[in-house]
């Protein structure tokens, strides 16, 4: 028999900690950032293992000066370059002022995506219209980049009497169908896999349209993400998994869900699954991985994994308090700058873009979403308008039954 | 003796016993550094450190888990799930694991765990930051399920569940931290420092798991409620000028029956509030009991106000919300009857 081994030391429980908090100098000293153009474009049939590097490095594409560069650069036209920067821009505009709204009691509650803004910009370009998205609450620029009216948005915020979803929602949950895009749950991580079972109907009825996943790093932890990688392997669902890495989950650092030991990409290599880890601050480099990713799936050759390096700049909603938690100046020494200017330096490096269109544009941005706010406004904000209280009890069933009948009945209604 | 808040007292009932007790420990979504999305953990991490009140990864289900697996090393672990609403993803460890470790293993193991966990509406939260899931748990067997009204309850039974050798449920209602929140919601909340039940003392101490509480006695009718709706209950009897006894049940399991019954033997009538769904609600089990136990006594029938059978609704709160007008109205309906 062998002699008992024992530790020589005693146990310690490690409670993984960020870098850095409120008080202290921000500290980016851990975070690799390969040169753009570094990282190589394998061809789509490559398997998990062949790309495994991918998983590791930051798909990059704008050099410092504006350049694109290496060979993920997707050489887009500058019109599309164009339309990309006004979706973001529109976007963060939209952003500022919903969250203005809340502040002055007009709603209950709001998201803003802030920093972030490239990841769903570039992806609804990469994606045809009607592929479909199973979106977070950050993904307000797919139906933005996809023409789902303004106002619709605000009404769905200010819960008033055209807001799409009846009242029934909590702000941000958007639905549209027609948009390809989910209705948005408030319960994280469930969608992931949802989404997966969208594209096994799609392979199954020999349809032609993907499905493109999101979800935060904070809520990998939870399991539907990990049945939606199992899923999405086992039967090679034509899928897009997006895991949107902002680095906060509310006060919790990437390291809470396990960042710290391996990257969210390197998630895919255990599954057999294709991974890209993407500077997701990067409008081309998000934009060139999404094609790849979906020309994989187009082509019955399964799900990819793409995790999208990135920074929230906003607080986590108009709850937060983020300086509670991290360095005030946190979001501005985000090592990989902000989506919206690098796509416009790169736009003026190709002599397409001046700090005038620039500005033009911002003003653009700035009435388009004040005249939305303005009609929606005129149909009423939060308690002044809202849909018939009748509302409350449809759509629970197809069919009303007798006792929630009865009760709206109770109700007056 | 102090004057807290609910979300005080709960604070200082974790740390009364983490400082008594180096097995007991705290941990959730946000509650380390942070101090949790409502600040009842704050300044734990700091005082106790680390390794004692620490964030945990986006994962109910392996919350739970984990707490179980402590609570099997002989550690007391008291757990938040940031809202009762995403308590689902845990269900499966609280149900077929926690509740039935003592059981099946003939008490070899046990889950010596407390999960807190703020429930119910009336904060304009939506469909997914205002549920009352407390039904889903007290039909399951072994676990023990707490609901607090006030500041001084709230922090004696979260002692108590700490202490206490089962797994046991706390839903804290988030309506009540800062306030007696009574349902006229046009009216602003009074603060906790105006009501005597904010008088906390600062150590330890226990209101017993089990143990219901008369907090107004009455003649004409007995209304059985828990959390908000207690509140919501004496704001109807007011309303509605009927000498209502309001009993809190501070636990719905395992329920004070005694309490139960000889306040509607004593009253022959029955009102039951909660802001839950009302099909197959915990309403229904007390009617029920009431019926097998007061039945010769009833004067009328039992009735129950509920939330109704939908999810809840972001603009229709206070259509939704069991308020004092809707309860004051069954409280007058079984005074006729
Ligand atoms: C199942 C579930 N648990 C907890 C929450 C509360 N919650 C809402 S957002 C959030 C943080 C999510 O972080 P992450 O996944 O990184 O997404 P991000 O907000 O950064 O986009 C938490 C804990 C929830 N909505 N659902
Ligand atoms: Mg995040």
């Amino acid at each position: 028999m062998n002699a008992p081994i024992k530790n020589t030391v005693s146990l310690s429980l490690r409670i993984p900690e960020p870098k850095a908090r409120p008080g202290d100098p921000i500290d980016f000293s851990g975070l690799n950032v390969p040169p753009a153009g570094s990282a190589p474009r394998p061809d789509t049939r490559a398997n998990a293992f062949q790309v495994r590097d991918l998983a590791f490095t930051l798909i990059r594409v704008l050099d410092e000066a504006g350049k694109a560069v290496g060979p993920w650069d997707p050489k887009l036209s500058s019109a599309l370059l164009k339309s990309g920067l006004r979706t973001m821009v529109i976007t963060r505009a939209y952003d500022d002022r919903m969250y203005r709204m809340q502040r002055q009691g007009k709603t209950s509650f709001y998201m803003k995506c802030t920093g972030e803004e490239a990841v769903a910009s570039a992806q609804a370009l990469a994606l045809e219209d009607d592929d479909m998205c199973f979106p977070t609450y950050r993904q307000q620029a797919l139906l933005i980049a996809r023409g789902y009216p303004l106002v619709d948005m605000m009404n769905q915020i200010y819960s008033n009497e055209k807001d799409p979803v009846k009242g029934r929602q909590l702000p941000v949950m958007y639905t549209s169908k027609k948009h390809g895009f989910f209705t948005i749950s408030g319960n994280l991580g469930t969608q992931f896999s949802q989404a997966v079972g969208w594209a096994m109907a799609s392979a199954y009825k020999g349809d032609s349209r993907i499905a493109c996943a999101y979800i935060g790093e904070g809520s990998t932890a939870e399991g539907d993400f990990h049945s939606a990688l199992t899923f999405a392997s086992v039967y090679d669902a034509p899928v897009i998994l997006n895991v949107v890495n902002n680095q906060w989950a509310i006060s919790s650092f990437q390291g809470i869900a396990g960042g710290e030991e391996s990257t969210f990409a390197s998630r895919g290599i255990g599954y057999g699954i294709p991974a890209l880890r993407v500077d997701g601050n990067d409008f081309l480099a998000v934009y060139a991985a999404t094609k790849w990713a979906s020309e994989r799936a187009r082509a019955n050759l399964g799900p990819t994994l793409i995790e999208h390096f990135t920074y929230r700049a906003a607080p986590h909603s108009t709850s937060d308090e983020p300086s509670r938690y991290r360095p005030a100046e946190e979001a501005k020494g985000w090592p990989l700058g902000d989506p919206v200017e690098r796509l416009k330096a790169h736009l003026i490096a190709l002599g397409e873009w001046s700090e005038d269109d620039h500005k033009a544009l911002e003003k653009e941005a700035t009435e388009v979403v004040r005249a939305a706010g303005k009609e929606s406004e005129a149909i009423g904000t939060l308690g002044q308008s809202r849909p018939s209280v009748k509302e409350m009890f449809e759509d629970v069933f197809k069919e009303t039954p007798w006792h929630i009948r009865r009760q709206r009945q109770e109700m007056g209604y | 003796m102090a004057t807290m808040n609910m979300i005080q007292a709960i604070n200082s009932a974790m740390d009364v016993m983490m400082t008594r007790d180096p097995d007991v420990l705290v941990f959730g979504e946000d509650v380390g550094y942070f101090g949790g999305v409502f600040r009842a953990t704050e300044g734990l991490q700091k005082k106790h450190g680390l390794t004692r009140c620490f964030d945990a990864p986006i994962a109910e289900g392996g919350i739970v888990a984990t707490a179980i697996g402590m609570g099997a090393y002989g550690l007391r672990p008291v757990i938040e799930i940031q809202f009762a609403d995403y308590i689902y993803p845990a269900y499966d460890q609280i149900v077929s694991e926690a509740a039935r470790l003592r059981y099946r293993s003939a008490a070899d193991f046990t889950a010596p765990i407390t999960l807190r966990t703020p429930y119910g509406g009336g904060i304009f939260g939506g469909q997914t930051h205002s549920q009352s899931p407390e039904a889903l748990f007290t039909h399951v067997a072994g676990i023990k399920t707490v609901i607090p009204s006030n500041p001084y309850d709230a922090k004696g039974l979260l002692i108590a569940a700490i202490e206490d050798d089962d797994p046991v449920v706390i839903f804290e209602p988030k309506r009540l931290y800062n306030g007696p929140f009574d349902g006229w919601h046009e009216k602003p909340v009074e603060p906790w420092s105006k009501h005597a039940d904010s008088d906390v003392p600062d150590g330890h101490y226990t209101v017993p798991l089990g143990k219901a509480k008369v907090v107004r006695p009455g003649s004409d009718v007995t209304v059985l409620s828990y959390g908000t709706m207690v509140h919501v209950a004496l704001a109807a009897a007011a309303h509605a000028g009927v000498d209502a006894e309001v009993i809190d049940l501070r636990t719905l399991v395992p329920v004070d029956i005694e309490t139960i019954v000889e306040s509607v033997t004593k009253t022959g009538r029955c009102v039951i509030v909660h802001e839950a769904t009302r099909t197959s609600g915990f309403g229904a089990e007390l009617s029920a009991m009431v019926q097998e136990e007061c039945f010769y006594h009833l004067e009328a029938p039992i009735l129950r106000v509920t939330g109704w059978d939908t999810p809840y609704p972001h603009a229709f709160e206070w259509e939704y919300f069991p308020g004092p007008e809707r309860v004051a109205k069954a409280l007058k309906r079984v005074m006729e009857g």
